[in-house]
């Protein structure tokens, strides 16, 4: 395991989502000796759902990078080191081979990953060779040291091996499912070829704290719940209290739904992209009581406003209906906040900030939902402005760490592909999630009289363990009031 | 600024300019002005019906504060140290705690007892201990332990203004300790405990003599990165879980100092009624700090090594984060 030395900090591979396990190193933005600070963007990271910009979150040197281009490791896996702000970087700088940064890193990179700078390219194309073995990396902290291939093992069982330095290439496991324990570990020590079957005598002599050999791992309450909750797979998980005891922090960073080494099958992006939304939307059936609300708006004073407010622009400066109804359900989210929330196991206190997420469908297959931050605070040409942005970058794999997994409240809009209404699936671990349908003449009446105007179907899907109907039916009525007010939406 | 002696003897000034029914009695707290102090003055103020000196028989002015409580008065009855108020147990046991429910709700007890406790003062065994979890474990009374100055006196006036018998434990370290006092401000609920320092790692739970150790440990803790979140438990009987689990669930990891003895103690009941609220919430076993299982030493380096320490404290939080 990679530490960090005093007055140094480690950069992690992040989580860019709850569904992430894994992620490739695609490139360094900066070199040994560089100073950034908090915010810069300092690498690109491939997953499941593309390349992503990931912003460093300390002050300072950049001491050693610990990871090469095209590496593929567990999120929180170290990456870089950085040490103090005020600390020079010059004495680190001789021995890392990523010294200078720009040339050899960059052109590294351009070989390998060139089509994934192209706009417009499908992200099938995008994101190059994907993947090793998940499962692998997933538990091989740090490449080249101790690893255990092929079979779930218990905590106490990669303790052992990570202090005894022991590469155990093919240890058999002695427990249920071939789990690797303590014994196993013990007997392949010394042995060359590193796989022996423990006999179930040798299991006898455990002391006290071994109980992770009979197959039970040792983890507190809380963390057990949490990994339920979070389905992560303790028996992949790394303890780091007392005698290997996986904590509640554990869980917290370990990838989701890994269930342990067998797990080698390589999958291509779009397979794995797949994979990470069957995930989270089958975590989200499980978990979330859904209840769906649908109501029809009508959009006649927005479109006739929208209509004249574009009418004298060039057509790079006009607004599209899409961010009329992104900003009203934004307002609308202030008025009703317990639908602007975040579950958190037991609760969902509402966010003092709404940042939509985007529903955006990718060329290549799969779905991002990046968020917009402080989206009720923009105006109409801003908000325009940061959702063409976002599409933009989604599609060519340019979004940034901070966007993934920061909204709030998920719109989604199938305003291009002609349907009446969308009933959407909340995306965890948000409590809410507002679709509207295409936007089309329909017949409506007004003041008794059957006449033809701009309609859209809205809905909401609503958590019922944070709220019921009547807090989703309150969202919705409050659309439709500020749909029929649009110039009060461009503040 | 004012001590927690001031504090009290303000309360108890208060109580009497405000209520006839009320006077205060027991060993030496008239002409001797309390054995702690408390009642320095109010002898002089008030007169001998009113701060009544009594003999040494504790089970004797206890019953009497039972039988004039029952008579309609408001006794405050102070007894010298809770070693001693062990000669009255069974006046608690038998006649306070049980008077409201085998008279079915005719007769109630308003009577407050007030009394020192713990040790640190070199007084040996047999005025040093924290006996307080013998009487928290009776139901029909109610035991508070302030632990700030401003708590000594709206305690007092708490436990007087309860129609049943409240039990007052003051730590006798406590009694020169000076802070603010507001004499007009509402006070706190006493029944409830107060999260005295938020921190977000592990919860430090004390009372009386040992929240001003969690306070310390909690300043050390910060230096070394760890936050925590100091409870001031307040009141002993009813024990306010809520609050308690509502720490708990913040930091999953708890640290109890308890001046008793670690056996069939006030922690043991603390960690048990979590066990059961926040049991899969926990992120290790919660720790205990308690009082050696010795009768209090007399020699000062003992007395020091028996009772809880800020570093056992800061000690056992720290282990607490290895789960």
């Amino acid at each position: 395991m990679v530490e960090a030395a005093a007055g140094e900090q480690l950069f992690t591979m992040p989580s860019l989502g709850a569904d992430m396990e894994a992620g490739r190193l695609v490139a360094w933005k900066v070199g040994v000796g560089d100073a950034v600070k908090r915010g810069d963007i300092v690498a690109e990271v491939e997953t499941e759902k593309g390349l992503i910009e990931v912003e460093v979150f300390a002050d300072g040197v950049v001491r050693e990078l610990l990871v090469e281009p095209g590496a593929k490791v567990p999120v929180g896996t170290a990456l870089a080191r950085i040490g103090g702000a005020a600390e020079s970087g010059a004495a680190a700088g001789g021995e890392a081979e990523t010294d200078g940064a720009g040339a050899g890193g960059a052109a590294r990179v351009d070989v390998a990953y060139a089509p994934a700078a192209a706009p417009g390219s499908a992200p099938g194309e995008a994101i190059g060779e994907p993947v090793e073995s998940v499962g692998e990396t997933a538990y091989g902290a740090a490449p080249g040291k101790t690893k255990l291939d092929g079979a779930p093992s218990t905590p106490a069982a990669r303790r052992e091996a990570r202090e005894k330095q022991l590469d155990v290439g093919g240890v058999r496991g002695s427990g249920s499912h071939g789990r690797v324990g303590l014994e196993d570990v013990r007997g392949a020590e010394g042995d060359a070829g590193g796989a022996r079957v423990a006999s179930a005598a040798a299991t006898g002599a455990r002391g006290e704290g071994s109980a992770a050999e009979a197959g039970r791992v040792r983890a507190t309450p809380v963390a057990r719940r949490r990994a339920e909750e979070r389905g992560v797979d303790l028996g992949a998980v790394e303890g780091s209290g007392r005698d290997g005891v996986i904590l509640l922090a554990d869980v917290e960073k370990a990838p989701v739904g890994v269930t342990g080494p067998a797990k080698t099958k390589a999958a291509s992006p779009a397979e794995a992209m797949r994979a990470a939304i069957g995930a989270a939307m089958a975590r989200s059936k499980r978990e979330i009581p859904h209840y769906y609300l649908t109501h029809t708006i009508d959009l006649g004073a927005a479109m006739s406003w929208l209509e004249a407010r574009n009418a004298d622009r060039p057509p790079t400066e006009r607004v599209v209906p899409a961010a009329l109804l992104v900003k009203a359900t934004a307002l609308a989210l202030k008025k009703v906040p317990e639908l602007n929330a975040w579950w958190t196991g037991s609760a969902a206190p509402p966010k003092a900030e709404v940042n939509v997420g985007v529903a955006i469908s990718l060329r290549g297959g799969g779905l991002v939902a990046p968020a917009i931050p402080g989206t009720d605070q923009l105006g109409l040409d801003a908000l325009m402005a940061a959702m063409s942005d976002v599409v933009e970058r989604a599609r060519r794999g340019a979004l940034r760490a901070s966007e993934m997994g920061s909204a709030t409240v998920t719109v989604t809009s199938l305003g291009d592909r002609g349907v009446e209404s969308v009933i959407p699936v909340i995306i965890p671990p948000q409590v809410a999630i507002v679709g509207f349908g295409t936007p089309s003449e329909r017949p409506w009446v007004v003041d008794g009289e059957v006449v033809p105007r701009t309609l859209v179907t809205a809905s909401v899907a609503g958590d019922h363990r944070v709220t019921d109907g009547h807090h989703g039916a309150r969202l919705l009525a409050r659309i439709e009031k500020l749909l029929q007010k649009p110039e009060k939406l461009d503040s | 600024m004012s001590s927690y002696r001031d504090a009290i003897r303000s309360a108890l000034r208060q109580l009497m300019q405000e209520d006839e029914r009320v006077f205060l009695m027991g060993e030496d707290v008239g002409n001797y002005g309390g054995a702690y102090a408390v009642s320095k003055g109010l002898l002089e103020e008030f007169g001998p019906e009113r701060i009544r000196d009594t003999p040494l028989a504790e089970s004797g002015f206890v019953g009497a504060g039972i039988g004039a409580a029952l008579g309609g008065m408001r006794p405050i009855v102070e007894v010298m140290t809770v070693n001693f108020s062990l000669l009255a147990l069974d006046q608690v046991v038998n006649n306070a705690a049980t008077m409201r429910h085998m008279s079915g709700g005719q007769f109630e007890v308003p009577l407050v007892v007030r009394m020192a406790t713990g040790g640190g003062k070199q007084i040996a065994a047999q005025h040093s201990h924290s006996l307080e979890n013998w009487f928290a474990h009776v139901p029909g009374i109610k035991c508070l332990a302030p632990a700030t100055v401003q708590d000594a006196r709206d305690m007092v006036l708490q436990a007087v203004a309860d129609p049943d018998p409240v039990f007052v434990f003051e730590h006798q370290l406590l009694y020169g300790m000076t802070g603010e006092l507001d004499e007009e401000a509402a006070p706190a609920d006493p029944w409830r405990a107060i999260v005295r320092r938020p921190g977000e790692d592990v919860t430090l739970i004390g009372w009386a003599g040992t929240l001003g150790k969690c306070l310390e440990a909690a300043e050390a803790l910060a230096k070394e990165g760890v936050e925590a979140e100091v409870v001031d438990l307040r009141c002993l009987r009813p024990i306010d879980f809520p609050t308690l689990a509502a720490s708990v669930t913040k930091t999953h990891r708890a640290v109890i100092v308890d001046e008793g003895w670690k056996t069939g103690g006030l922690a043991g009941e603390l960690m048990a009624g979590l066990m059961e609220r926040v049991f899969y919430e926990l992120d290790g076993p919660i720790r205990r700090v308690c009082t050696a299982e010795v009768p209090i030493p007399y020699a000062k380096h003992m007395e020091d090594h028996a009772l809880p320490t800020v570093e056992r404290v800061v000690a056992a939080a720290k282990e607490s984060l290895r789960g």
